[in-house]
């Protein structure tokens, strides 16, 4: 594709000015007629995806508070009060559900925002092949996750999939991996990293572009080694980023759930893999308890909107 | 490039940093065309193997004999063409509604400052702060039963393509992009008698086309991976995305036309991406996080 993309088009940083002012079109002053009409244009401008908003995020976003202290039977609608919230708290799926949707994030965390870092930092020092480097890492993002998951379960089989095959090769036993409640998990877990880590690990490379060389150069004067600069230097130099994308990893994690839904069928082995987001599901869509599923999902979102609320913050800091 | 990186020039010039250099090379490639390209060869050979070999204990790790027709039993019996055009129609279409509704708002937020235009947009952002997942339960119910209009999406590309335009991300990336439009540009147009619509379409969007290539392929992309959503709100199987589809049939073929299958439904993504790959990759930096 010929058209300029963003970041290597030096006309448009020209045509950016240094602080972006917004140009107002409009029409040569005049009377309240005048204001009244342009007004009519711009909120004509807005309707459509106004009215998207009101029916598919604004109300639904009101239903979710309603629906978590309502209950529905026979198409009557009545007040529960916390009812929904002492149904769910006292499933014992629900204590379960927490602590694999925690685990998960924690695993998720040491792979999923571990390896594309350090992923970044090799392809980084290169100075051959990094678009090829960056094409492989990008390449699992595209695919439809259906048919990385699905692949995966392929991959996993202790039978006839590929990893204990690989295995093989080192001479170590075969392994049950997604059968096994140990081992489920972090099947799971290896197989959402691969398929996700693409992303961060281009916005970590972009980050890396902007430490300024001196400051290695200057570690190295003071006989600083290989870690030591990586610690001093390239770490806070980047933090900014690393901080934001472990927040969005977290709420993205704790969000869970095609990967287990398709590798285990959502639960897995004695319920290993069962997921806050898989059981919101179930109560919604297994059991018709959307009251319950509200409840749950009222939960989930007080938890993640501690987190994005710092992340809003810190989005805030780095557009500065 | 010439960005001094972590290890320092001088250490690469040594005749035994330069080894070194090449050693860890060509051992990170490895590696790396090991990791990613074994499964997705592990995927294309599956495809090309006999039923009774494709799950066989130990695997093969070339097919003993060759069967293109997999591909063929899969594209047939699967139906896949109908999903993939399926997927298509909802891909483009919520990509039109994006392209034509998102552009209009951005415009207007940006550019014609309506009054309560800032309150707009702060309701807009603010759904970015509410977990997708939890909302799919009452967006779900909305869809069953739209309130005023009293229909019932089911089933309908609508449920598709409606609720992909409150992507207040993308409206927030327009809204920056046409921001940092200088207003003299727009006023010379305006002086010269064009109204708001006609300053859209002959100077913001053609000035706009690297972001419009961007917004573009995430909504198409968006829809193409989107799974939990399109599942439950088309439950047709003859109205079902490629990825809903094939997980639904999953369990109902054999495994090497499975496999054969999500060769055949990571294609089109996969050639979007390698024909496209740098308008992908610098929108991904350009989604508001630099360094």
């Amino acid at each position: 594709m010929s058209a300029p993309t963003l970041t290597q088009d030096p006309a448009a940083k020209e045509r950016r000015p240094r602080r972006p002012r917004a140009g107002t079109v409009r029409p040569p002053a005049g009377g309240l007629g005048k204001a009244l009409r342009r007004n009519v244009t711009a909120h004509g401008f807005l309707i459509g995806a106004v009215l998207c908003f009101a029916f598919f995020s604004w109300y639904p976003i009101v239903r979710e508070f309603l629906l978590a202290f309502q209950k529905t039977e026979d198409g009557q609608v009545s007040w529960t009060g916390w009812d929904n919230f002492v149904t769910i708290w006292n499933d014992p799926a629900f204590g379960q559900a927490w602590r694999n949707t925690l685990w998960f994030t924690a695993l998720a965390l040491v792979l999923g925002f571990a390896v594309p870092f350090v992923t970044a930092l090799v392809i980084n020092e290169f100075r051959h092949g990094q678009g090829y480097l960056r094409l492989l890492v990008y390449l699992p993002v595209m695919l439809p996750p259906t048919a990385s998951v699905l692949l995966f379960k392929y991959l996993y089989d202790p039978g006839y999939g590929m990893f204990n095959e690989v295995l093989d090769v080192f001479g170590i036993p075969a392994q049950q991996w997604l059968q096994d409640p140990d081992t489920a998990m972090l099947s799971v877990v290896v197989a959402s990293t691969w398929m996700n880590m693409g992303g961060a690990t281009l916005i970590y490379l972009a980050a890396l572009q902007s430490v300024p060389g001196e400051l290695y150069e200057a570690a190295e004067l003071d006989g600083a080694g290989l870690l030591r600069k990586v610690w001093h230097v390239t770490i806070p130099q980047t933090r900014l980023i690393l901080a934001l994308m472990l927040l969005m990893q977290i709420i993205a994690t704790m969000q869970v759930f095609i990967e287990p839904f398709l590798l285990t069928g959502g639960a897995g082995p004695e319920g290993s893999t069962t997921t806050v987001v898989y059981l919101i599901y179930q109560y919604a869509f297994n059991f018709n308890n959307y009251g319950a599923a509200a409840a749950l999902g009222l939960i989930l979102l007080v938890t993640l909107a501690v987190f994005s609320a710092v992340y809003a913050r810190l989005n805030r800091a780095t557009e500065e | 490039m010439s960005t001094r990186t972590l290890i320092s020039p001088a250490a690469l010039a040594r005749p035994r940093g330069r080894l070194l250099y090449w050693l860890c090379f060509a051992l990170v490639v490895v590696l790396f065309t090991l990791a990613f390209l074994g499964p997705l060869y592990w995927m294309v050979s599956g495809g090309l193997k006999t039923t009774q070999e494709a799950v066989q204990t130990p695997p093969t790790w070339v097919p003993g004999s060759v069967h293109p027709e997999n591909y063929r039993r899969a594209w047939g019996g699967m139906d896949l063409a109908r999903l993939l055009l399926n997927t298509l129609y909802y891909a483009f279409g919520a990509l039109a509604f994006q392209l034509v509704l998102d552009v209009a708002a951005a415009y207007s937020l940006s550019k014609l400052r309506p009054v309560l235009g800032k309150a707009i947009l702060g309701l807009m952002l603010v759904t970015l702060m509410i977990p997708a997942t939890v909302l799919v339960v009452p967006q779900y119910l909305t869809v069953l039963d739209m309130p005023i209009v009293e229909r019932n999406l089911l089933n309908s590309p609508w449920a598709i393509w409606l609720p992909s335009v409150t992507n207040a991300f993308n409206i927030f990336l327009l809204k920056r992009f046409f921001d940092s439009i200088p207003k003299e540009l727009l006023d010379a147009a305006s002086m010269d008698g064009a109204g708001p619509l006609r300053v859209l379409w002959s100077v913001v969007l053609p000035i706009s086309r690297p972001i419009l290539g961007v917004v573009s392929i995430f909504a198409v992309v968006g829809v193409w991976k989107d799974f939990l959503w399109p599942m439950l709100v088309l439950p047709d199987p003859t109205g079902q995305t490629l990825a809903v589809g094939i997980y639904s049939l999953a369990t109902s073929v054999p495994e090497n036309v499975l496999i054969a299958a999500l060769t055949i439904a990571s294609l089109p993504t996969l050639l979007l991406f390698l024909l496209f790959q740098r308008n992908i990759m610098s929108g991904l930096t350009a989604g508001g996080l630099k360094g």
